[in-house]
């Protein structure tokens, strides 16, 4: 599959020209493939939100390109409108951006806003719906009478039911308890298995990034650290910790282990790959019969 | 041990003949204790901490504040000024302009005369290492240090309990990290009572003392290492345990015993040594 996007010695400075001009981007240049699902970590104020306000043109470049399915983007600023539409941006607590009457108002926004006949905005809606566990018993309910965790479903299908080309959400699963965070995530990866749709994911949270992601961007202070297959990133946990970024506690485990001298690998950053090396690991000791020989298990 | 906050069998519904949000909980926490509350969504355990500081009065049953019925009107004062609260946003508790100044607010507001509070604003921002800030906007904070202004706020006003509703939340993991440090020294050198909601089980673990919170009930409650042993129990109720408990949890289940009550990084990494090379882990440090 081609490349959907391409960003190129990407720039971007607030407040230019100004005493307190703060550098935000600096020379990030990266492509991601049509369908890959990607997580971009980093620690607060590395340029995250930045970077993704600027794969729909919310952020206009300082120095640079952006390219969806390879136009640029402000090749002619007039048209900037259309990328809104191709690339889908689910912002932080989108649950706070709902408005409208009811849930199947707000969810079918975006697709009107496209010019699109009532049909086929009823299609999408409910298949956007559908995908975010939105009942039909819930469309024609206000969507301020619905719980926390259900109206960021209703925002997320709202951006969904246009059908983008690129999804990109700003840590979709923040404030929610455990199992609401399994489940939003578990439906956007059901989408994106099902639809092919090119996802970015930004997250704080290492373990859910471990969770999902086939690649992972990590920014720190405006530029790209590392862009690799997730398992390759988080091999590199000790430079993760360096960054500031938090890895997960069994690769914690892991690295204590490497500490004390075992030769044991680092990239553990699941449970069922953890318990396997673990097993692996004893079983290879037994078998050498040396270094004290195992304890009995 | 003296008792800092006590909930006997209460109940409350948000509206009346309506669903009950508490459902007949009895709780006690004890002065100096670190308790941690854990539950999913809508258990309840938001309306159980707006219950410690009077800003919910229980339907049925009695909540005491250092033996102070929330209920008498006339001890309302002395009750907030007892607990304070933390709440999950940053942005929805910062009042003023300049973070002393928000530091300040409370002790405006109770009357303290200048050189205190000037004493007691300083003191406050140095313990939840807000200082160097002293004269920034908060808006320019990050959402961790916006999260600690709030705490300084609260302890300026000397309190004798800190009721944490989701603070860290909102917070990347060295944010987390920075106001838990906070707190956890706030409780340890201080002597400050907490109580922490919240759904992170590492934060739990460092708690005294965990109760997961189901339908308005307590549904668990103990040591972490209690709680968190009883790995199905709390899935059941829809919560994780801390990865360690979890890879011991796994391995046992694979065949390999496990001891179950290990829930931290540094008791499971020795407890893998051991069973690897048979010899006890190297003293860390």
């Amino acid at each position: 599959m081609g490349e959907i996007l391409r960003v190129e010695h990407l720039r971007y400075v607030y407040g230019e020209g100004l005493p307190d001009a703060t550098v935000a981007l600096d020379d990030v240049s990266f492509s991601i493939e049509e369908g890959q699902f990607v997580g971009v970590i980093g620690s607060t104020g590395c340029g995250k939100s930045t970077l993704i306000g600027h794969f729909n043109g919310i952020n206009r470049p300082t120095g640079g390109h952006v390219y969806v399915a390879g136009e640029d983007l402000w090749a002619d600023p007039s048209q900037i409108r259309k990328f809104r539409f191709m690339v889908g941006l689910v912002f932080q607590y989108p649950e706070y951006q709902l408005f409208e009457e009811t849930v199947y108002k707000d969810i079918a926004f975006g697709p009107r806003n496209m010019g699109l006949d009532d049909a086929e905005v009823d299609r999408r809606v409910r298949r956007a719906a559908s995908f975010c566990g939105i009942g039909d018993d819930w469309l024609d309910k206000s969507p301020f009478d619905l719980s926390g965790g259900q109206k960021r479903r209703v925002a997320i299908a709202g951006v969904l039911a246009m059908e983008p080309r690129v999804l990109v959400l700003d840590e979709p699963a923040a404030g929610l308890d455990p199992e609401g965070r399994d489940t939003i995530l578990g439906q956007l990866k059901e989408y994106h298995r099902q639809t092919g749709t090119t996802t970015v994911l930004v997250s704080h949270s290492m373990e859910d990034i471990a969770k999902y992601a086939d690649r992972v961007l990590v920014l720190d202070a405006g530029k790209i650290a590392m862009y690799d297959e997730t398992e390759k990133v988080f091999a590199r946990a000790p430079e993760l910790l360096a960054l500031g970024l938090s890895v997960p506690e069994v690769t914690k485990v892991f690295l204590r282990l490497k500490e004390w001298g075992l030769e044991i690998p680092t990239d553990v950053y699941t449970i069922p790959y953890a318990v396997k090396t673990i097993l692996a690991e004893k079983a290879r000791r037994e078998a050498a019969g040396g270094e004290g020989g195992g304890a009995p298990c | 041990m003296d008792e800092m906050l006590t909930a006997r069998d209460i109940r409350f519904a948000y509206e009346e003949g309506g669903r009950l949000a508490i459902d007949g909980l009895s709780v006690q926490v004890n002065k100096g204790e670190f308790l941690a509350v854990l539950g999913a969504n809508g258990c309840g355990k938001s309306t159980l901490a707006k219950h410690f500081n009077a800003i919910l009065l229980p339907t049925a049953g009695k909540v005491l504040v250092e033996g102070m019925d929330t209920a008498d009107e006339d001890r309302l004062w002395d009750i907030r000024q007892k607990v304070g609260m933390v709440f999950q946003n940053p942005d929805n508790q910062i009042v003023a302009t300049v973070v002393e100044e928000d530091v300040a607010f409370a002790l405006e507001n109770l009357g303290v005369e200048p050189g205190e509070m000037r004493r007691r604003v300083d003191e406050a921002m140095e313990l939840a290492g807000v200082y160097k800030y002293r004269e920034k906007a908060p808006h320019k904070l990050s959402g961790g240090q916006k999260q600690r202004v709030a705490i300084a706020g609260v302890i300026a006003m000397r309190p004798d309990c800190l009721v944490l509703d989701e603070a860290t939340a909102m917070l990347d993991p060295i944010g987390r990290e920075k106001v838990m440090r906070t707190v956890r020294s706030l409780n340890r050198d201080h002597g400050i009572t907490v109580v922490a909601i919240t759904h992170y089980m590492e934060e739990a673990a460092q708690a005294d003392r965990v109760v997961v919170m189901s339908g308005g009930k307590v549904a668990l409650e103990g040591t972490p290492k209690e709680v968190f042993s009883q790995v199905e129990a709390v899935r059941a109720l829809h919560l994780d345990v801390p990865q360690s408990a979890e890879l011991c949890h796994e391995l046992t289940a694979a065949g390999c015993p496990m001891p179950p009550d290990l829930i931290c990084v540094d008791e499971c990494a020795a407890a893998l040594y051991k069973l690897l090379t048979g010899k006890e882990a190297p003293a860390h440090g």
